[in-house]
């Protein structure tokens, strides 16, 4: 990390935010909060089943209706491009085409079908349930168990079979690890759908002027510039002409880290009446036609000595894709696929992603995306090792741990820095001791309670990506860098353009306290710009775990740019060599005479004046710096869980949480803080209340929030957070992600928790009361 | 989100309202506190052509301590039953179900007379007006009549009023000795089952929610509880059910918890 | 058929022309620009549109506004006096009791009344006075800080 003086509000500081005003006083502006002139609404007219020939759609019923617009179908608006994916892993996959709106046929309930244009929201939905579409039903396939079996009818026509992808990836000696193993411990783990349910739904307001042929596209997104470039393809126009903003994003969690077929139809709706046009979605359409999550089967087989040394790993993964490919749906396995051996060194492997697909919304990134899947299905199989060997589920993991790094794992990732037995410690030390624990769990069962208690010891590939990476190993069309602006104003002020997009991280705040640390402008003379494609140098937007330790790096790196040229001026003002000079706190002060200074503020004044420049140096403080990261970053920690289940009836209820987190550096630790807060309780939602089900005619069951269940306060405990600090390599800042590590981390934490109070070798995700129960009545516990 | 239109009424007194629902005939709905109807609405699974909201009736709100027994304005919203000391004390069963149901919102907004209307064999009002063996009174154009609870739940979302009465009052008697325990998944979940359990020195008299299309009394349990053996009684409290079986709980884990909360309503309505 | 119904908004009396089925939160958020109030769903679960009607919480999606007229109602934008922050916003920012911001004012409507009615809650208390505001970001954690804190320091 670059020597800097820490000051008020610089990096390590918990600054409070200085986004939070607006949201405090309900003066954010969200996609919903604007109002254009002649501004219509859009409603959506959607798929019934889940695969259908669409025969015929009438429109003059709701074309009559006073204050309708206009009727769109499939076959009024024109695409130059179906809706996008930017994931091939092998180069190989075939992409089924989607346009935007149904060309004949629909694959998933919920899919667009025809648009409605009206002057308001209400009379766009009564016209919206006045069109009338003629179905003829196909056979719909739903579960990857019918997928894949024989004479299984197609989602995609054009594919041989229903399997869009297979991964596989296999070391030379794993089956003579598995022939010389004591014992080879199997399991079969689902990790079930999920919906992201960010408390805003989608949204998108398109504004396609006439007269200049500019496209100005709103989106709640967590991805504009990726927008912007989508919206040029698919609408057929120059990327030049388009703009892209996110306003205030209500949370993403991947929902938005998409682009989706509405907000390609609301710009070519907007374009075809000439008129800005505005969707929101509904929360029970959010629930049909925004992607999913997870759905993914593990079959998992560890090959061990007795003394719990790892041999090998088979892991046989299962991804349902759901009926087409959103932007990363591949990606999204493949995921899985890399972090399979979790935080083990397990030399040797067999790994396989069989993907799937079916009649039902496609699957793509949420919170973790791929990674809890890969940690969620390891975790749980060290478990089951501990048990057949008779170890602790502490020791087993102690004992495969990598014990150097950089450690390359048997599938190839250099994971960056780490100890992992740090983290495990603390959480030991945190914990009650097995004495006291048994007796608690004595006095626990006196009152009906059976006490049990869990971990994960996890870890994760995140600040996406390496763009060489990007294309040769991942097979994404984006690269992975990220760009920041750091402009000097001439009074002093600093101003930071971004290609993040926040939408809760606190960026704001953080850059801000980056640009303290390395020019010493004051925390609050700092304005932080994102998420507007026309002032931005181009971004690749919030996800994956990236912001800070790619975006955060860029900042920091335009701001040392900054730096070096102010000390060149600076130098000139001062007359004196630019290697004579300190700088600490924003004050250049020449070496043995430090009353011979100037501030940065008095510097970036002189840059904008321009007199008298040194040789070669141009006007102006004003730096933009693309950043590639050298690699991707690997934070780890260990998760520990206490539950109390209700022997009688199989409730759980979670009694305490402790999260050892080791992100690297840490530039605030207030909002590092809350995102394992929001991960852990997000994680818990999984492990404990959220599926998302389809029936057997392909109708989602779970389509609202009465049945969704996401968790209130009520219904989670106090997170306890501590850290250990181990700087990453990887870039200058020495950081690493943390948005997602509690989602990862949790379920299995939670999951091992609720095994070892009812005494089962494992249970399926959530685990709802009746689940627990039938376990406690088929496990004799205790 | 978004209701299909409708015409609003709002009369002032309940003859009016009675007056209004004939008029309107099949398509009118009564309003109450609406937390009921207006997500149904929204959801575009319910669509009356006419909304006759009874909201604006002052005389339907309120508790009133008629000595052996409550007499309850059919607007009484369950934040005022759950806040009530008064049903704390002489009706915890009641106060205990009204400060369970959604959240705190919800229990603002949502009142007695529209949840017993309702008959959401998830909603725990039903179970408790059983238990406490209440009545109801129903105004309507032909005149004013007591409906016991016995006769009041006729099935899923059904009860006997006629499409032009309005549920304008309920009474309960004092019954100290009483709770309710709900089980749900999440806090402000609907139950997946509860049980009502008032107990009256030998005897008891119990009521389970979610078991059924309406609530159930359990009287095999009722029988063997008599002189204060909770724990036959709730050996017995799933005797003859024929609950339903879906996500939240198969019929065999409805039966278990029918016996489990049994035992759990009559040992706090004993010990309270 | 639209009909006006009049009622009074963070005190200043406001008229306007809205259908029957037009729900409050409509009325405040398109007829009165006050955006503050926000929709997260539409099965009255999430409570980010929480306002204050006659001075209780309750749910604007679930109010139709003509079951409004005649009464007052509060939202976000009517809380602060003379710009300064309420002390439940100033514990929400000092607790770091928001990330997206998107349930926060439906969350701080609903805790204010909370710390009225309970004025010196438990966790507990503070938890299960939450259970119908939804949040996907904070975990509640420091939500429940905030709101414990306000509890406190209120005058």
């Amino acid at each position: 990390m670059a020597a800097t003086v820490e000051q008020g509000k610089g990096i390590g500081v918990a600054a409070l935010r200085k986004e939070d005003r607006k949201f405090l006083t309900g003066r954010g502006r969200y996609v919903d909060d604007l109002k254009l002139p002649g501004m219509l609404h859009m409603a959506i007219v959607r798929s019934q089943f889940p695969h259908a020939a669409i025969t015929g759609i009438e429109t003059s019923a709701a074309m009559a209706m006073p204050g309708v617009t206009a009727v769109l179908t499939g076959d009024d608006l024109e695409f130059a491009a179906g809706v996008p994916c930017a994931s091939n892993p092998t180069g190989q996959m075939v992409h089924p085409t989607r346009p935007p709106l149904a060309k004949g046929r629909v694959r998933h309930v919920g899919e667009p079908i025809a648009v409605v244009i009206a002057a308001d929201r209400y009379t766009a939905r009564d016209a919206a349930d006045a069109v009338e579409v003629g179905y003829a039903e196909l056979p719909a396939v739903l579960g990857v168990e019918a997928a894949l079996a024989d004479g299984a009818p197609r989602v995609h026509e054009e594919l041989d079979s229903n399997v869009g992808l297979v991964l596989a990836h296999r070391t030379d000696g794993v089956d003579e690890a598995f022939a010389r193993a004591d014992v080879v411990c199997e399991a079969t783990i689902r990790n079930q759908r999920l919906i992201h349910v960010p408390i805003e739904t989608r949204g998108v307001v398109a504004d396609w002027n006439p007269a200049s042929d500019e496209l100005v596209v709103t989106s709640s997104t967590q991805v504009p510039h990726f927008l912007r470039t989508f919206l040029a393809i698919v609408c057929g126009v120059s990327e030049a002409k388009v703009r892209a903003i996110a306003p205030d994003v209500g949370g993403g969690f991947g929902a938005k880290l998409n682009a989706y077929a509405e907000e390609f139809i609301a710009a070519a709706a907007s374009r075809k009446v000439g008129a800005p046009v505005k969707w929101i979605e509904e929360r029970s359409e959010a629930m049909l036609a925004t992607c999913h999550g997870r759905a993914q089967i593990a079959h998992m087989s560890l090959a061990a000595t007795k003394d719990g040394k790892v041999l090998g790993m088979r892991a046989h993964y299962v991804q349902d894709y759901g009926s087409y490919l959103q932007m990363l749906t591949p990606l999204i396995s493949q995921l899985t696929f890399l972090m399979s051996p979790g935080a083990y060194a397990i030399p040797e492997v067999d790994v396989k992603v069989t993907n799937v697909y079916t009649n039902t919304v496609p699957t793509d990134a949420l919170r973790g995306a791929g990674r809890p899947e890969a940690t969620h299905a390891i975790e749980r199989s060290m478990d089951m090792l501990a048990g057949e060997l008779g170890m602790s589920r502490t020791e087993i993991r102690r004992r495969n741990f990598p014990s150097e790094f950089p450690f390359t794992s048997a599938i190839g990732l250099q994971y960056d820095s780490g100890d992992y037995g740090k983290t495990l410690d603390r959480l030991l030390e945190l914990s009650d001791d097995r004495e006291t624990f048994a007796r608690r769990r004595e006095e626990a069962a006196a009152r009906g309670k059976l006490l049990g208690r869990g971990l994960s010891t996890w870890v994760e590939v995140c600040g996406f990506v390496p763009s060489d990476v990007a294309r040769n190993a991942l097979g994404l069309t984006p690269g992975g860098w990220e760009s920041s602006t750091v402009r000097m104003h001439p009074t002093g002020k600093a101003t930071v353009i971004t290609g993040t997009s926040p939408h809760g991280q606190g960026h704001a705040t953080s850059w801000s306290q980056i640009v303290e640390t390395e020019l010493g402008v004051p925390f609050d003379d700092v304005e932080v710009i994102h998420g507007d494609t026309a002032f931005a140098p181009y971004g690749l937007g919030t996800y994956g775990s990236r912001s800070l330790a790619v975006g955060g790096t860029a900042v920091h790196l335009a701001a040392t740019k900054v730096r070096d040229k102010a000390r060149l001026v600076a130098a000139q003002m001062l007359e004196a060599s630019p290697d004579d000079l300190d700088f600490s706190g924003g004050v250049f002060a020449v070496k043995g005479s430090p009353d011979k200074r100037t501030t940065i503020q008095e510097v970036a004044f002189r840059a904008w004046q321009a007199f008298g420049m040194p040789e070669g140096v141009t006007p102006g403080l004003d730096e933009t710096v693309f950043f590639d990261p050298p690699n991707c970053v690997f934070p780890f920690g260990a998760h520990g869980c206490e539950v109390e289940v209700d022997r009688d009836t199989g409730k759980v209820e979670i009694t305490s949480y402790i999260a050892v987190d080791d992100c690297g550096n840490v530039v605030n630790p207030m909002i590092v803080d809350g995102q394992v807060h929001g991960g852990v309780v997000h994680g818990i939602g999984q492990a404990l209340y959220e599926e998302a089900e389809y029936d057997s005619g392909g109708q989602l069951v779970t389509g609202t929030l009465v049945d969704y269940l996401i968790p209130s306060a009520a219904d989670v405990p106090h997170i306890e957070t501590h850290r250990t600090v181990t700087p990453s390599p990887t870039n200058p800042l020495g950081v690493k992600g943390i948005g997602e590590a509690g989602t990862i981390a949790s379920t299995p934490a939670v999951v091992s928790a609720v095994c070892d109070a009812v005494g089962a070798r494992d249970l399926d995700m959530p685990l709802q009361p009746m689940k627990v129960w039938d376990a406690i009545q088929k496990g004799g516990a205790r | 989100m978004i209701p299909r239109e409708f015409a609003y009424e709002r009369p002032e007194s309940v003859a009016d309202a009675a007056g209004l629902l004939r008029s309107h005939g099949d398509g009118a709905r009564v309003l109450a506190g609406g937390h009921s109807l207006l997500p149904m609405m929204k959801l575009r699974l319910a669509a009356p052509e006419t909304l006759v909201d009874i909201g604006g009736i002052s005389s339907l709100r309120g508790i009133t301590d008629a000595g052996s027994y409550f007499e309850i304005g059919a607007l009484t919203r369950h934040a005022d039953l759950a806040g009530s000391d008064l049903l704390g004390l002489a009706c915890p069963v009641l106060a205990s179900a009204a400060a369970g149901i959604g959240d705190p919102q919800v229990r603002n907004r949502g009142t007695i007379g529209g949840s017993l209307a309702q008959a959401d064999p998830h909603g725990d009002l039903p179970a408790v007006l059983v238990a406490l063996d209440g009545e109801v009174t129903a105004e309507g154009p032909d005149g004013t009549r007591t409906i016991p609870a016995r006769d009041l739940f006729r099935g899923f979302l059904t009860t006997s009023l006629a499409a032009d009465e309005i549920l304008t009052a309920v009474r309960v008697p004092k019954a100290p000795h009483s709770t309710y325990v709900k089980f749900n998944r999440r806090a402000q979940d609907w139950a997946i089952a509860g049980v009502a359990a008032v107990v009256d020195g030998d005897s008891a008299r119990i009521a389970l929610t979610g078991v059924g299309a309406a609530p159930v009394r359990a009287e095999a349990a009722e029988r063997a509880f008599w002189g204060g053996n909770a724990a036959e009684a709730a050996a017995r409290a799933a005797d003859g059910l024929d609950p339903p079986s879906d996500a939240a709980g198969s019929a065999d884990y409805r039966r278990h918890l029918a016996r489990v909360l049994t035992l759990r309503a009559l040992e706090e309505a004993i010990g309270g | 058929m639209k009909s006006a119904v009049t009622m009074t908004v963070n005190g200043a009396p406001r008229t306007a022309e809205v259908e029957p089925r037009t729900l409050l939160v409509h009325l405040l958020r398109e007829h009165l620009n006050l955006t503050g109030t926000h929709v997260g769903c539409d099965t009255s679960n999430c409570g980010a549109c929480t306002v204050w009607l006659d001075d209780e919480a309750v749910k604007a999606c679930t109010v139709l506004a003509v079951q409004a007229h005649g009464h007052e109602v509060t939202t976000i934008e009517g809380i602060a006096a003379n710009g300064d922050l309420h002390p439940m916003q100033r514990a929400f920012h000092e607790h770091h009791g928001l990330q997206c911001g998107y349930c926060t004012p439906g969350m701080i409507m609903t805790a204010i009344k909370l710390v009225e009615a309970v004025p010196a809650p438990s966790d507990e208390e503070i938890r299960r006075g939450l259970e119908g505001n939804l949040c996907r970001c904070t975990g509640y954690e420091n939500i429940v800080a905030a709101v414990r804190a306000a509890s406190e320091v209120r005058v």
